[in-house]
């Protein structure tokens, strides 16, 4: 087994009165994929936005590469695009560029966005949209990506394209946590299921 | 600071493609100065008098404006999420919000002050007071602006909550800038730039706890 490079260590959370998150630890080492399952409110959107340290913890932490300040390392796909419908698909993914270094064209190849790329993001459509917030996974660069529910509306094509940028992900040691209800292109990923 | 003059750049853009936000507090500026003069008369000696406190409580007005979109289409879109995952601290994402606003509204105010004054009689001896004490107001009124605006966000009717909450805020600005102008503006301006020198650390902490909690 290989040492972890993402720990939860009894991590709770409560939303309101009600404990959503209990006591939860995980493990994840570099290269990990961990598919998050169980029922609607179980919890699994929670837990993504404590690990990405939008939702505060009631108790336990979060550790990557043994640190719990790991802002900055995590890209985080919500239920949300975070699209700017002002903005070209280039320049909804230049501030992501900016900050990481990264080209943007092939990320935008890669999910066939690249003949939309000059268009404003409002003439897109809802799936391809969600293609341009996944574009965004691979531009950031981050090594831990955090994934709600991240093929919701797209294509079987985006699906299969979505599976190679994954595995080039974990194939340069970055980790997956992804919570979903469709099928996922993560082979062997270890499951945890809450509720 | 790479990530601080990314997030500057993306917000300038946004508020270059949304050109009818930005504008439409500069034009409200200009038509709100315009109504006073037909409703008090032409007189100059009225308005040369009444001008400072018009120009003051034009701009502050028009500084409201854009507030309430300047985290609400962010929080409403997912993208609030992605910029405190940028790596900046909270508090320096609000700060590079309230320069955005200053940038896009504030500085231009500054400049529209100087055609509504003289539209409004101001002794142009008392021009360079009027356009200092605006100077450090606006970025007061940016960074206040930004704090509340982060306080509401995700309220109910935060829209309507958003004036009351910050309008009680700003009267040292309007104190000190409008007496700036009609009594002894070496004082006042030292008053006024230590507001902003207080504002300047405390509004953005303010903010970006803010921020946190609204999407906790």
């Amino acid at each position: 087994m290989p040492p972890a490079r993402l720990l939860a260590q009894s991590v709770s959370v409560f939303r309101g009165e009600r404990l959503v998150l209990d006591r939860i630890g995980l493990a994840v080492p570099a290269g990990g994929a961990l598919l998050l399952l169980g029922p609607n409110g179980s919890g699994k959107s929670t837990l993504l936005r404590a690990a990405a340290g939008l939702k505060r913890l009631d108790g336990g932490r979060f550790l990557f590469d043994g640190t719990d300040d790991f802002l900055g390392q995590v890209a985080y796909l919500g239920h949300q695009d975070g699209i700017k419908p002002g903005l070209s698909a280039t320049e909804n993914l230049s501030f992501a560029a900016r900050i990481s270094g990264r080209p943007i064209g092939p990320a935008l190849l890669a999910l066939g966005l690249a003949p939309l790329a000059d268009l404003p993001a409002r003439m897109l459509s809802a799936g391809q949209k969600r293609r341009l917030a996944l574009a965004r996974l691979s531009v950031s660069g981050a090594p831990l990506w955090l994934l709600d529910e991240p093929t919701l509306g797209v294509d079987a094509a985006t699906v299969a394209a979505f599976g190679g940028i994954l595995a080039a992900h974990r194939e340069s040691g970055g980790l997956v946590l992804a919570a979903t209800h469709l099928p996922l292109p993560l082979p062997d990923a270890v499951e945890l299921r809450l509720g | 600071m790479r990530v601080f003059s990314a997030l500057l750049a993306r917000e300038l853009r946004l508020a270059a493609r949304h050109g009818g936000d930005t504008f439409g507090a500069l034009l409200f500026f200009f038509v709100a100065g315009a109504l006073f003069p037909l409703a008090i008369g032409p007189s100059p000696a009225v308005l040369a008098n009444l001008a400072p406190g018009i120009v003051w409580v034009c701009a502050l007005l028009s500084a409201l404006l854009p507030l309430d979109r300047l985290f609400g289409a962010d929080f409403e879109d997912g993208s609030l999420d992605q910029l405190l995952l940028s790596g900046l601290p909270a508090s320096l994402v609000a700060l590079a919000k309230a320069l955005s606003h200053w940038l896009v509204t504030g500085l231009p105010l500054l400049l529209a002050a100087v055609p509504l004054s003289i539209m409004l009689r101001l002794p142009s001896a008392a021009l360079p007071a009027l356009l200092a004490g605006l100077l450090m107001g606006t970025a007061v009124l940016s960074l206040l602006g930004t704090a509340c605006a982060a306080i509401v966000l995700g309220a109910r009717r935060g829209g309507v909550l958003l004036p009351v909450l910050i309008l009680p805020l700003t009267t040292p600005v309007l104190i000190f800038g409008a007496a700036a102008v009609a009594g002894e503006p070496r004082a006042n301006l030292l008053l006024l730039g230590a507001y902003l020198a207080a504002c300047l650390p405390l509004c953005p902490v303010a903010a970006g706890a803010a921020l946190r909690g609204a999407l906790d």
